[in-house]
Parts: structure tokens; C-alpha cells; sequence
């Protein structure tokens, strides 16, 4: 009996080793076209001309269709989550290389790709601006006016906006930052960056439309089938009702297929032709969908040389690319936990999202929560080198203990800080004698902790659904994309009714048939879809009971359901729905100070203990012990969130030393996974993992979410045992080894010359 | 390009089609209803694609599939024709070795590579053998032990 907390194999283990799992990229339908993307070649231009008549021309071309074709139908394409920037095609000009600006359909693929050769396209060039810092100024501005969406509330002052790329900026205001700073014995202040990098899901993005009998459906690798469900039908002007979304299982998600991605464009596709339309994009093709945000961190903090910290001030530029996606959220849910998880009394955050003429980002991973830490965990170290504190012990001092307010105003419930430092600690034995290496191999360590609070406002709907013969059913629209919540829903189910997890049944979302959930996104779904699932399977159970009494049976006898349904109906029939909507409470910043009582539904606390060998002749790290700990309150399924801490530790890792996207002139130089290195089977450090001891009380049976969790802590305690070993400070990622031989010359006052 | 028939034994069964011969074997194998083999990064740096074709794994998608004319092609659809698990399939599962699963049939065909040739491989081995498939959920670490523990069952 798989109930709740034991390890259970995830229950689609079967279809996934046989290769038979179904996922969209498999799907094909009669008559169905291929349709090929021709996408833009500059940076930001206006388009001068658009020829299409020699792809027209060629074999088996079905239709091509632009820009100007998509506005026949639908007058306002633009789409996105929280302001609607994005059109369909390209319409008039481009904000990004890569960007869509027409489609060849044919039912062949290799046709349509052949045809996308034969369009071309001339532009007038615009002057781009690709850095987060430069677009703060307004000499180049990638959209005329801004359109947020009518989503958000707190968005709608930036209607009509224009002359900047500042689509969202958040401050918040705690203290008195500038008189603290006066009297503090010390003010350190660092800059921090990173990189631009990307989900890469090996499926990579896919959608199918079929237009049907005053329906359309959509089969998509999405992880937000209801979001998807309502954009679609709102740029149509139609109900909901008419939309129909559908998600099998997801060949990697990681915060790519989140809001509309294919989605738009396959369902506009399928209704001027009026046949399924699919489109499969390539590898090279994702790193002109979404990335994740660079971004650029000044960080400053005012010290007493008792080592508490007494004053911090953030300001953080989060580059957006040329589209907003989901930023303005990222830049303003993860905005407030900038100063990290320290109890500060004076704090000043300045959060910036910022269009530039890069490939858009969005959320990967982390929500932005692993490039905060990346600096205020980098920071942290060097201001504890500073004052000669050990990193551990600074960290104690100043660490946010439970009850005490964090930056927002919201107190710490049930979030183990101290005790993710203190496993981490333990698990490296961090006050025993340490063998720093000799020669040109030199060893060190470094910690890193990090948190998160998780998305409000937010809903989810489940149903469980008991048939005649006490078989059970859960329908619900979060996505499984491998991080096993099918199996940790099953378990819950499980536990209230008192069967067997393996016996669930899973229906995956298919908007027609399961109701709203926001979105698999964020860690969420465990926490506000678990809640919601354990709510309806207890509604179930009381009908079960009502109709035990319904059917003549005394109150408290334990008749299997299978009996109660046959007593009651005289037969095999009838069915027992139970359906719940969970909605946390929350409390929106206030939009003077940024300040909120009740800023989250719960918080995630993650952290990293590294050790290192750095080769001082070469500059080339070696990770030799990856420590990840995290608190997750109580795992549904232990073994399924070991594997997730694992994984995600394991993707930061290639954030950390390896993965960047290059850019030449706004031109992507390594768009494929042989020039763009993600970790691969040789590159996996000793690695330990550790769900620390907690519980969520407001979670299900003491669960929370876990997904990210593990990325929080890796890339600053990698760049702290890099200091820790010999003695460089690296303040960008990735961690080459290049940038750290420079680093090491500089150091030795023998600085390497440039290219 | 007009299509070419070939012949081939796929899975244990004799099969004869007509395909142009620009068509990678991936989509030779989904005229088959075989979706095991999935092509991800289109060069043949990830591994998704891995097809066995005379018992040598090659990657689905630069393999064109004239080329299996005359020749034996398997795929990870074979491994459980009688209806029962491999035992590599079966280690996966019990070490948890795979999340999304999609690049998994493509582990689950080399690790059985590996363990025809060397039944007993150590830990540097199986990274080794298995440096050409990736994992985006990176499941490496258990893997690994999936490996493992199939070579256990095995012998």
C-alpha cells in the first residue's frame, strides 16, 4: 500500500522505459500540415519587404501565410501574460533575431523547411540595445508604447507608457536605509551578473491545433493548459468553452512551456486553413523562444564589526528581452527577497524589468530566485572575508530565524533556514581540519543558501471521482513533465480514501474535461494543487459516507464503496464526485512601500555546500562534493524529491560553469547542444542530497514544493570555494575556466592580455 | 526525391516499404507507429534517437533510412515484445532513473549495449558508454545505479 511520505516509483514508469509514453511531439492527424517558421535575421528593424512567392511556388507548399494574413483574423494579435507585447507574426518590425515573421504550411515538413528558404525579407535596421544597465536609458526603445495585460492590477498604471523600456519597476521601502548606512562601521557594496541561458527541454516546444465542430483544440506541450485555454479564446473573442486544451506527458518543461509559446500561432494557423496544423520546432529553434533573464546586481550592505548586517540595498536589472513574458512577475515575486534570507532592519530594493533586443525570458527554475543568490550569497561571503568572521558562522549571526519579519513585512512560518545551513554544515564538517591542497591544485569550500516564497494569487481546482466499483479517478490540469506530481496526487488521494496510490487513475489535462490550475509553474502545483486534491478527495469521502447513510447502512460500518454504490443503486452504478478549489490568502505589496503581511502561501528554502579543486596553471574548477539540502516540509514521496533536489542542482551546475548563450551584433553564435554545453553523465560531481527535517502546516500531510528548491544554492557556493581556495572572486557566470585563469592573473599582477 | 523501396527485418519481423531517401530513420520508424526513438537535437549529440541497426546503435536522426535496406533494425519497442520488462527496463524503474523520460529509451538501449560487452562495468565505464546520451532532467546519478543494478540482475 503506496500511501503518503513512502517512495513509489512514479506510476508511469511502464510507458516511459518502453518508450510508448505519449507526448505531443508523437501526434499525428489526418490531413494534418507542418507548418515551418522564416524568422527574422536583425536585431530590431522595421520590415521594408516580405516576398513569399517563390515559397509559394515550390511543390507541395500549401500556403504561407504573415503577419499581415494572422491581422485578417484577428485584428490585435498580440498576446502574453502580463502585457500583451507579443504578436503572433511579426507585424511591421522585429524586437529580436530569431522572432517569427512568417509560415510555410505543407504537409510534408521537409517541404515547408525547403520553402522557408526560398522567403526573403529586408529591414530597415534599427539601433538595438542588448545590455539590462544601457536599457535603463531611453536612447533605444524596443516598443513605442507598453500594453500590459488586463491581468494584473497592479500593471495597469503602464498602460500606454511610452519613450521607455522599463516595463515593470518594484521598490520597496523597510527602515531607514540611508541613516543606517551613515552609522554602520562598514559599507560594502559588489556587482554581480549572469548570464543568459536557457531551459533546452528535450522535447522541445510542439503544438497541434484541430479545428473542429465549434470547437478547437489544441494539443500542446504546455505546462499551462488553462492559461493557454483562456488566451486563445480571448484573442479569438470567444468563450472559453470553444477552446479546448490538451497535454499528455511533457518531454521537459523546467518554465519554457509556460503562458503561450506555439500555441497562438498553431490555432490561427488551423482556422484559415481549416485543417490540423502542427509545429515541431527544432533544437536550434528554442533559443529564440525563451531564455532566462540576465541580469546585472548592485548589491550594498552597512556591517557593525559585531558582524550583523544593519543596512542592504538592492537594485536589481533584469534583462527581458524583447518581449515581457512572465519578467514583470519575476521581477517584482522575486524582487522582494533580493537581501536574502537575513534579518535586516533597514532595506531598500529597486527591481527593474527591461525590454532589450534579445530573445525574451522568462521564468526557468527558480522564478529569478537562483541569480539573487548568486550575489547576495556571493556578497555574503566576501563581506564575512572582510571581518575575518568564518562564512558559516556570519551567516548564523544574521540568518532569519522563524516569526521574524522578512524584507517584505511577511514573518518566516515554517521555513528551515537554519536548518539547511546547519545540515549543510554538518554534512561538510565545516570546523574540521580541511586539506586546501598544495602546488598548482588548491582546494576550498563555500556555502550558499537561498529562498523563495512561492505565487499568490493563485487557484486550483481538482476532482476526484469514485465510480461503481470504488475505482478512483483524479482529474486535474497541472502537467507532469517528470517531476512525479501525477504520483504524489495519487498518494494523497490514496491516503484520504484509503486505497491503494498505484490505483489512481491520473486523466491528464484536457481543459474539457479538467478543471482550472493556474499553471505547473513555480513549485506550486504540491503545495496549492495537493491542497486542492486532499480537499476533494475528503469531499469524496464524505459522499461516500452520506450515501453509505443514503443507502440504509449504519453510521461507522466500513463497507467498501463498491457495496455502498450497489445498495444504494440496486446495481454496478452511480458515481461519487468530490471537487474542491484551494485559493491561499494573501496580501498584495503595497505599491508605495512594497510592503505586505502576507506576501506568500509558504516558503522554500534550498542551499549548497561545495568543495573544489581549482588548477591555478589552467584555471579549471573540479567540483569533487556537491552538498544540496532543502526544505520541503514533509515529502509526499521522498525517493521522486531526492531526484528533484539532484536534478535541479545538477542543471545549475551547467548554469554555473558551462551554459551561455553568445551573442555577435544580436546574432546567436552557439544555437545548438554542440556548441552550448549542458551537463552530460562525465560532468556530475560526488554529489549528497538531504531533505532537511520540517513541516508545512498549511501544506498537504506537511508537504511543499520542491522543484527549484535545489538550484538555489549551487552557483555562489561554487564561486566561494573558488575564493576559499585561491583567493579570486569571480562575479559573473559562468565560472570558465578562463575566467578564472584571468582572475588569477590579475592577482598575480600578471593580467591576461584580451583576444 | 521519389521513394525507394527497401527491405528490412524490424523488431523480428520482416517489413518492406517505399521512403525517400532524405527521410532520417526516426521517421522511417513513425511510419511504424514506433515513437521510441525521438529525435531532440537534431545532430546527434543527445542520444534520443538511438536505434540499434545490425546491433550497432546509431543515432535515428543522421541516419538515413534507405540505409537500413537488407539490414536488422531494433528499437527500445522490442525489449518488452513478449510483454515483460528487460532487465535494464526494470532497473531504471526501481532506481528511479529518469524524470520526463523522454531521452530514456535511448539510455535504456545503450545501457543494454554496455552490458553485452562488458557485464560487469564499473562506475568510470558507464560514463564512459553512456557519454553520448544526455539528460536534460539529469537523471545521471541514478542512471548509474539503474546500470547497476541491471548488471546485478543480469548475471
Amino acid at each position: 500500500m503506496s500511501r503518503v511520505g513512502q517512495s513509489m516509483p512514479r506510476l508511469e514508469v511502464r510507458a516511459k522505459v518502453t518508450g510508448r509514453a505519449d507526448y505531443t511531439h508523437h501526434l499525428h492527424l489526418p490531413g494534418m500540415l507542418h507548418g515551418k517558421v522564416f524568422r527574422a535575421t536583425v536585431p530590431h528593424g522595421r520590415i521594408r519587404s516580405l516576398d513569399t512567392a517563390a515559397a509559394r511556388a515550390v511543390p507541395g507548399v500549401h500556403r504561407v501565410i504573415t503577419g499581415a494574413d494572422i491581422q485578417k483574423l484577428i485584428p490585435q494579435p498580440y498576446y502574453g501574460p502580463a502585457f500583451h507585447d507579443q504578436p503572433i507574426l511579426a507585424i511591421d518590425k522585429v524586437c529580436h533575431v530569431g522572432e517569427p515573421v512568417a509560415v510555410v504550411l505543407a504537409s510534408d515538413p521537409h517541404v515547408a523547411d525547403q520553402a522557408v528558404q526560398a522567403i526573403s525579407a529586408e529591414y530597415d535596421e534599427l539601433p538595438a540595445v542588448y545590455d539590462e544597465v544601457a536599457a535603463m536609458a531611453p536612447d533605444i526603445v524596443v516598443h513605442d508604447t507598453l500594453k500590459p495585460a488586463g491581468t494584473f492590477a497592479d500593471l495597469k498604471h503602464l498602460k500606454g507608457r511610452s519613450g521607455t523600456n522599463v516595463a515593470l519597476d518594484y521598490h520597496l521601502r523597510r527602515g531607514d536605509v540611508d541613516a543606517a548606512m551613515a552609522r554602520a562601521d562598514r559599507v560594502i557594496e559588489h556587482t554581480f551578473k549572469t548570464q543568459q541561458c536557457l531551459h533546452l527541454p528535450f522535447e522541445p516546444f510542439v503544438s497541434v491545433a484541430e479545428p473542429g465542430d465549434g470547437v478547437l483544440t489544441i494539443h500542446t506541450a504546455s505546462q499551462t493548459p488553462s492559461f493557454v485555454r483562456t488566451e486563445i479564446a480571448r484573442l479569438f473573442g470567444w468563450p472559453e468553452n470553444r477552446v479546448r486544451v490538451k497535454v499528455p506527458h511533457l518531454g521537459g518543461g523546467f518554465g519554457a512551456k509556460v503562458y503561450v509559446k506555439l500555441e497562438a500561432l498553431v490555432a490561427a494557423l488551423a482556422l484559415m486553413v481549416r485543417r490540423p496544423v502542427k509545429i515541431a520546432l527544432t533544437m536550434e529553434e528554442q533559443f529564440y523562444v525563451i531564455t532566462k533573464h540576465p541580469t546585472t546586481f548592485r548589491i550594498k550592505s552597512g556591517v557593525g564589526n559585531d558582524g550583523r548586517v544593519t543596512a542592504r540595498a538592492c537594485e536589481v536589472f533584469w534583462n527581458g528581452g524583447a518581449y515581457a513574458d512572465i519578467g514583470p512577475r519575476v521581477t517584482q515575486k522575486s524582487g522582494f527577497t533580493a537581501p536574502g534570507p537575513y534579518d535586516i532592519d533597514n532595506i531598500r530594493i529597486d527591481s527593474y524589468a527591461l525590454y532589450t533586443n534579445r530573445t525574451p525570458a522568462g521564468a526557468l527554475r527558480g522564478f529569478g530566485i537562483p541569480q539573487l543568490v548568486w550575489a547576495y550569497e556571493s556578497h555574503t561571503d566576501l563581506i564575512a572575508r572582510e571581518l575575518g568572521i568564518d562564512p558559516v558562522e556570519f551567516r548564523r549571526k544574521n540568518i532569519l530565524r522563524e516569526g521574524r519579519p522578512q524584507a517584505s513585512g511577511t514573518a518566516m512560518a515554517d521555513a528551515a533556514i537554519a536548518e539547511v545551513l546547519e545540515a549543510i554544515a554538518a554534512r561538510m564538517r565545516w570546523n574540521a581540519p580541511f586539506d586546501r591542497g598544495a602546488g598548482t591544485i588548491r582546494r576550498g569550500r563555500g556555502v550558499a543558501i537561498g529562498f523563495k516564497a512561492s505565487i499568490s494569487p493563485t487557484t486550483s481546482v481538482a476532482i476526484v471521482n469514485v465510480s461503481a466499483d470504488g475505482s478512483t479517478t483524479l482529474y486535474t490540469s497541472t502537467v507532469d513533465m517528470g517531476q512525479g506530481s501525477d504520483t504524489a496526487f495519487a498518494q494523497i488521494v490514496a491516503q484520504v480514501l484509503d486505497i491503494d496510490a498505484e490505483d489512481v487513475r491520473i486523466v491528464h489535462p484536457d481543459t474539457d474535461v479538467t478543471p482550472y490550475d493556474m499553471g505547473t509553474l513555480g513549485s506550486r502545483s504540491l503545495f496549492h494543487m495537493g491542497n486542492a486534491v486532499r480537499l476533494a478527495a475528503e469531499d469524496a469521502r464524505g459522499k461516500l459516507r452520506a450515501l453509505a447513510a443514503a443507502a440504509g447502512l449504519p453510521e461507522g460500518t466500513n463497507y467498501p464503496p463498491a457495496d455502498v454504490f450497489k445498495k444504494r443503486y440496486g446495481m454496478q452504478a452511480g458515481n461519487v464526485i468530490g471537487t474542491a478549489t484551494f485559493v491561499p490568502t494573501y496580501t498584495s505589496p503595497d505599491a508605495q512601500t512594497g510592503l505586505s503581511d502576507n506576501v506568500t502561501p509558504f516558503w522554500m528554502i534550498g542551499g549548497a555546500g561545495v568543495e573544489v579543486e581549482v588548477d591555478t596553471e589552467t584555471g579549471a574548477v573540479r567540483v569533487t562534493r556537491l552538498i544540496n539540502a532543502a526544505d520541503c516540509g514533509k515529502p509526499i514521496n521522498p525517493g521522486v524529491a531526492r531526484t528533484q533536489l539532484s536534478g535541479a542542482a545538477i542543471m545549475q551546475l551547467g548554469f554555473t560553469l558551462s551554459e551561455i548563450m553568445l551573442l555577435d551584433g544580436g546574432q546567436v553564435t552557439n544555437a545548438s547542444l554542440a556548441d552550448y554545453k549542458i551537463p552530460g553523465i562525465r560532468d556530475i560531481p560526488p554529489m549528497e542530497n538531504e531533505l532537511v527535517e520540517a513541516e508545512q502546516h498549511s501544506g498537504p500531510f506537511g508537504a511543499k514544493g520542491l522543484g527549484e528548491s535545489g538550484t538555489f544554492g549551487v552557483s555562489p557556493a561554487i564561486a566561494n570555494a573558488i575564493d576559499d581556495a585561491v583567493g579570486v572572486r569571480i562575479t559573473e557566470l559562468p565560472i570558465t575556466a578562463e575566467a578564472v585563469l584571468r582572475a588569477l592573473r590579475q592577482q598575480q599582477g600578471r593580467p591576461l592580455e584580451d583576444e | 526525391m521519389s521513394p525507394r523501396t527497401i527491405n528490412f527485418t524490424l523488431n523480428g519481423q520482416p517489413v518492406s516499404t517505399a521512403i525517400e531517401p532524405h527521410r532520417n530513420l526516426v521517421e522511417l520508424l513513425q511510419r511504424f507507429d514506433l515513437f521510441g526513438a525521438r529525435e531532440s537535437c537534431g545532430q546527434g549529440l543527445c542520444g534520443c534517437c538511438t536505434v540499434l541497426v545490425d546491433d550497432v546503435a546509431v543515432s535515428g536522426c543522421l541516419y538515413f533510412g534507405v540505409w537500413v535496406d537488407g539490414k536488422t533494425v531494433s528499437t527500445v519497442e522490442h525489449l518488452d515484445a513478449d510483454g515483460t520488462l528487460s532487465p535494464v527496463q526494470q532497473a531504471f524503474i526501481d532506481a528511479g532513473a529518469f524524470q520526463c523520460g523522454f531521452c530514456t529509451p535511448g539510455f535504456v538501449l545503450m545501457a543494454h549495449q554496455l552490458l553485452k560487452q562488458n557485464p560487469n562495468p564499473s562506475d568510470d565505464d558507464i560514463k564512459h558508454y553512456l557519454a553520448g546520451n544526455l539528460c536534460r532532467c539529469a537523471a545521471y546519478p541514478e542512471i548509474i545505479e539503474a546500470v547497476k543494478l541491471a548488471a546485478k540482475a543480469v548475471t
